[in-house]
This record gives C-alpha cells, sequence and structure tokens, in this order.
C-alpha cells in the first residue's frame, strides 16, 4: 500500500515537496516507516529527532499505520 | 477572543491580558515570546514560522487544559503567530490568570516550556547569507 506522507519545515526541504508516497506492506508499523524514510532519504538521520504523527496525534514505534492516515513528519519542533 | 489561536497576523499583547482578567483573578502574568536580532552573535533579519495548525491546535489545547488542571488557573491564551515575523514582534503569547500570582507565573512558565518541547510548530531563522531551521540539527 501507498501512504500519503506529509511535510513540514525541513522535512519539506529534505524531500524537495510538501508531499510524498511512501510504499508500505500492510502491517508496517510507524517505526518501520520512517526508518524506510530515513533510507530513501539520508538527510533525515542528520536530525536531532524525527517523529511520524498519524491523524494530528503522536504515536508510538508500534503503531500499525493504515492507508487512509494521515501521516505528518515531525522533525524537532522549534516554536514560541 | 478565542482562547487557542494560531495567526499569520500579528498578536496583540493587551487583549491576551484583557481576555483573561476576571474579578476573580488576584494576578495576570503574560509571557510574550518576542524576534530578537541576533543568534549567537550572528544579525537575524526576521523569523519565519510554519505549523501543522490542526495538531499544533490540539497540543495547545494540550497544554492549556493541562496548565489550568495543575495550578487551578481562571483563565489562559495561548497565540502563536505564523509566516514571517519581523524583529521586535510577538510569536507567541501566553496569559494565565489565577486567584494568587504565583500559580500563573508557573502556569506561564510550564506553559511556554512545554510549548516549545511538543507543538508541531517550525521556526526558520533568516540571514544575511542564508537561513536555518532552527534546533533541526543537534
Amino acid at each position: 500500500m501507498y501512504i500519503e506522507i506529509i511535510a513540514f519545515g525541513i522535512a519539506k526541504d529534505i524531500l524537495g515537496s510538501k508531499r510524498v508516497n511512501l510504499s508500505l506492506d500492510e502491517a508496517d508499523t510507524v517505526g518501520i516507516a520512517r526508518q524506510k524514510l530515513m533510507e530513501q532519504y539520508p538527510r533525515f538521520k542528520t536530525l536531532a529527532s524525527l517523529q511520524l504523527a498519524v491523524n494530528a496525534e503522536y504515536v508510538t514505534d508500534d503503531h500499525l499505520l493504515q492507508e487512509n492516515d494521515e501521516v505528518v513528519i515531525i522533525p524537532p519542533v522549534s516554536g514560541g | 477572543m478565542k482562547a487557542i489561536q494560531i495567526t499569520s497576523d500579528r498578536l496583540n499583547v493587551k487583549a491576551c491580558a484583557e481576555t483573561v482578567a476576571c474579578e476573580g483573578a488576584g494576578g495576570i502574568v503574560v509571557f510574550a515570546g518576542t524576534v530578537r536580532n541576533a543568534t549567537l552573535g550572528k544579525a537575524v533579519l526576521r523569523l519565519h514560522f510554519e505549523a501543522y495548525e490542526k495538531m499544533a491546535l490540539k497540543e495547545m489545547q494540550k497544554i492549556a487544559d493541562e496548565s489550568t488542571k495543575r495550578w487551578g488557573l481562571h483563565h489562559i491564551v495561548v497565540h502563536h503567530r505564523t509566516g514571517t515575523v519581523p524583529i521586535g514582534e510577538e510569536a507567541v503569547v501566553i496569559a494565565c490568570s489565577s486567584a494568587h500570582r504565583k500559580e500563573a507565573f508557573q502556569a506561564c512558565e510550564y506553559a511556554i516550556d512545554q510549548l516549545k518541547k511538543t507543538v508541531p510548530i517550525w521556526k526558520k531563522e533568516v540571514f544575511e547569507d542564508g537561513a536555518v531551521w532552527v534546533s533541526a540539527h543537534p
């Protein structure tokens, strides 16, 4: 399955676009999705942290992804 | 005025303070985070903020709820600006009111510290010779 990944901040610069489709297997977790992103875009490995939010919530690495999830890359936040 | 807000318009510190004012309040503490003209000795021209707005609003609400619960606040306002913010203008305003000042001070400090840790908003510092996403790299 393909999951659309949305990016903000430096993650958008690294992807070279606001959205990409990531190829995942059924029952892939957030941890696996992050690993695949780091393999496909090695610059993610240089960041201080890299989280994925699912449907606008922080989730743990074992969270299972589903096709219609809204998945957003959260590089280190720096608001305020 | 909405208690939790993300806007590309200029923030209004006075209006935030007025929004949390009430007869039961013995103190109002307002934190305004403003754009500084330098970072590590290097001149900053302006900041640019980007937010994952849907989630940022949820996280800001969680902080407001937790602050209210822990310190028994009367009211709290958390506003963040996005887009380009010039030197000297506010990027964030947090206002807290409580019966006694100590609670409002503590809640306000907690709220800004927490916002910097959990709210999905990103800041880019623009210099003469380029721009950098803040805190991105270790």
